[in-house]
């Protein structure tokens, strides 16, 4: 792959960002608007001598990645929303199981089959809360396609680091539109390995131990260690277990090694920030309105900025409420119908001064949708 | 005349479900009084290994005569 | 090596209930491997949900107890990325035809080098005994209280249609024919598909009054027969046991694998690496 700069479509930019990520394993199933990262995959995939896989269904996609990232390797699965409700049960498995894994969903106009080339935001809580049972996940975004590209790279890296599937949550329009990428050299951003066990052969290793900083190291199968890999709650060997002190450890586990870390995890943009009186909030595509409209407005005096938030999940709540504190207004940009805009109201000290600006029928958003909202909050009607 | 190999019963695993005596072509073994499988003729066992291999317990293993 | 030395012995005694099939598979499924020469760190097995699928834990290799009906799919994921592996997926009723069916017949259209043991106890058991797509026809089961209401696959048929090359049926009766058979399916390199009649006296033969385990496995014995027996022959209807496809055809991940390497060798012959390239 070459480096330098080149004028890619976003999901290009994802199966080029997964590529130097050090992706070797793929296993889709076609789906609008993620359709182009199989077919591209299909084609640079075996080229590298890496793995590609049509698979029959987007369940079994899921299903083959995590057996092929228990081999060692690198893996990532692509779909929409119907392909991302299928996989829901898989994603729990790899939750559980603790195996490193990227899910991109390409979000279209839902429920159900929806508006299937529309865009649309509406999975944000489906990929907090979308597999069943206490458990947390990472999920991340991004609004142009540069930083699409880092943090599908980003997905990877804490797919690994912290032995968990992360989603890669972009939207029809981001994935669809063709901007500059520029695709880094290699070694120009850091991309994290596998961790391997140090335990020689012989030697009990046990694969859901942690270690005292944190990280949980892994065995291939077809090493030198065996192991039991199971869905069931278990103990370190990975052995079943009905013992109410290993459901209670396992499950705090699973849980707080994310969400413990929602600070470190969050990333995220600053535009125009340290004076503004309005801070807007948005993500992915919708962004981009917002970042364009507060472009517009500062140009015409109005003290207002954004907040791009790229990491969703584990929710950014300490970055919001910070960022939050002293502005007269909030207003929450998004193309659904409030679920980041709950979030954003749960973390700040002043919920009722939390607004959402959004669109949901299939449509971009526009910067008069937001501009009518921003007049009506200041009182001046639209 | 001692048996080439000899039928060894693990107590613990054997769950007594009777299928090593229903099938034992020489009626060698029996059913004891703790439901547990019993090598209980061993002059007439011809050590055809029948036993072992169909006992869903993994709990006889025809083991080396060592006398 | 005896079968002990393949098991996780503090794990037993197993769950299974006194009598109940799969554990004669275990046994067997492990003297073929012995037989067969083969390495525990080279041996990967893969189940899905169900009594069957609790198989793996017991075995020391490396195993995978997956979500319900989907074992095949994480073992092609595991087949792929690892080709050198020799990987067995024991199934269930369920796992394998009902919820699993199409990973099942997907996996036998690609013919992909995994063994598949269908253990096939005419019932769902982990769950108390309801019916399956392998229930005969009109027997009783706790969601069949009148009698279940289609016919059941036949999975030799269903999975010879699917493009399977290595299909075989035997019973937890006939032992010796079982090790056989495992050990060709292992060896055979393409999709094989073994399946195993069990018996599961607990629910299927209590409900059906089959009597217990011994009276389940007399009936494989009498009411089944060699396939290209003279007893074949003469009473059709009766349920064949045997090898009934073997051949050899082009296998998915072999097959890959040699369009990876005239990839990458045109990709070698054309160029070398030019500025600012570099493999992904």
């Amino acid at each position: 792959m070459k480096s330098g700069t080149t004028f890619i479509q976003g999901n290009e930019a994802i199966a080029r960002g997964a590529l130097y990520a050090g992706l070797q394993f793929f296993a889709g199933y076609p789906i609008t608007p993620s359709t182009e990262i199989a077919e591209i995959l299909s084609e640079k995939l075996p080229k590298l001598g890496r793995k590609f896989l049509q698979m029959e269904d987007e369940i079994s996609s899921m299903c083959a990645i995590i057996g092929a990232s228990l081999t060692g390797l690198k893996v990532m699965t692509a779909t929409s929303g119907p392909g991302f409700s299928l996989k829901q049960e898989a994603i729990g498995y790899a939750v559980m199981a603790e195996v490193p894994s990227v899910v991109v969903n390409v979000q279209r106009g839902g429920p159900s089959t929806g508006l299937p080339t529309g865009v649309a935001q509406g999975d944000v809580m489906q990929a907090r809360w979308g597999t069943h049972g206490d458990h947390s996940i990472i999920t991340l975004t991004a609004s142009n396609l540069q930083d699409v590209f880092l943090m599908t790279v980003e997905a990877f890296n804490l797919a690994e680091t912290y032995r968990t599937p992360v989603i890669l949550l972009f939207d029809e329009v981001v994935a669809h539109m063709r901007e500059k990428v520029k695709i880094p050299e290699p070694g120009e951003i850091n991309v994290v390995e596998r961790l391997h066990t140090s335990v020689p052969e012989g030697t009990n290793f046990h694969p859901y131990l942690t270690r005292e900083d944190g990280r949980l190291p892994m065995s291939d199968f077809g090493g030198v260690h065996r192991y039991n890999v199971t869905g069931l709650v278990h103990d370190m060997w990975g052995f079943p277990s009905n013992d109410p002190k290993v459901a209670y450890d396992l499950l705090h586990h699973l849980v707080d090694k994310i969400e413990n870390k929602a600070d470190l995890l969050a990333r995220y943009k600053e535009h125009h920030t340290e004076d503004a009186e309005i801070l807007l909030i948005s993500f992915g595509s919708a962004a981009r309105t917002a970042l364009h409209l507060v472009e517009q407005r500062r140009q015409r005096g109005l003290k207002v900025g954004l907040l791009e938030l790229q990491t969703l999940w584990p929710f950014p709540r300490q970055l919001v409420r910070r960022m939050c504190k002293g502005r007269t207004h909030v207003l929450v940009v998004e193309m659904n119908m409030g679920q980041v805009c709950q979030e954003v109201r749960k973390a700040v000290i002043r919920p009722e001064r939390v607004y959402l600006a959004n669109r949901f029928d299939g449509a971009s958003i526009a910067p008069a949708d937001i501009l009518n909202v921003l007049n009506m909050i200041r009182g001046k009607g639209v | 005349m001692e048996k080439k190999r000899k039928i060894v019963i693990n107590r613990d695993w054997c769950k007594g479900c009777g299928i090593c005596v229903a099938f034992c072509p020489k009626e060698v073994l029996v059913m004891d009084d703790q439901d547990k499988a019993c090598w209980a003729h061993p002059e007439k066992c011809i050590n055809c290994g029948l036993c072992e291999l169909r006992c869903p317990d993994m709990a006889i293993e025809l083991e080396e005569n060592k006398s | 090596m005896a079968v002990k030395d393949y098991m996780r012995e503090r794990f037993l005694p197993h769950i299974w209930c006194a009598g109940c099939g799969h554990g004669i598979i275990m046994g067997n499924m492990i003297r073929a491997i012995d037989q067969l020469n083969l390495k525990k760190n080279d041996i990967v097995v893969v189940s899905g949900i169900g009594c069957s699928s609790r198989m793996p834990g017991y075995l020391d290799f490396h195993t995978m107890h997956t979500i319900h009906g989907r074992a095949l799919a994480f073992a092609m994921g595991v087949k792929m990325g690892q080709p050198e592996l020799n990987v067995i997926v024991p199934m269930g009723d369920g796992d394998a035809l009902a919820i699993g069916g199409n990973h099942l017949i997907h996996a036998a259209r690609r013919n992909v080098d995994l063994t598949a043991i269908v253990m096939n106890n005419s019932i769902y058991g982990m769950t108390g005994g309801q019916y399956s797509p392998l229930t005969p026809t009109g027997k009783k089961a706790t969601t069949a209280v009148y009698g279940t209401d289609s016919k059941p696959f036949d999975v030799v048929a269903l999975a010879s249609g699917a493009g399977a090359t290595f299909v075989a049926r035997t019973t937890t009766y006939h032992v010796k024919e079982m090790v056989d058979i495992i050990k060709a399916a292992i060896l055979h390199k393409g999709f094989s598909v073994v399946e195993i009649m069990s018996q599961c006296p607990t629910y299927y033969g209590r409900k059906n009054k089959m009597g217990g385990a011994v009276e389940i496995m007399e009936t494989f014995q009498e009411k089944t027969v060699k396939l290209g027996s003279k007893k074949a022959e003469a009473d059709p209807e009766l349920m064949q046991r045997g090898v009934f496809v073997q051949e050899i055809q082009p296998e998915y991940v072999e097959s890959y694998q040699a369009l990876t390497a005239a990839l990458q060798k045109t990709a070698q012959k054309g160029r070398g690496l030019g500025k600012g390239e570099h493999h992904g």
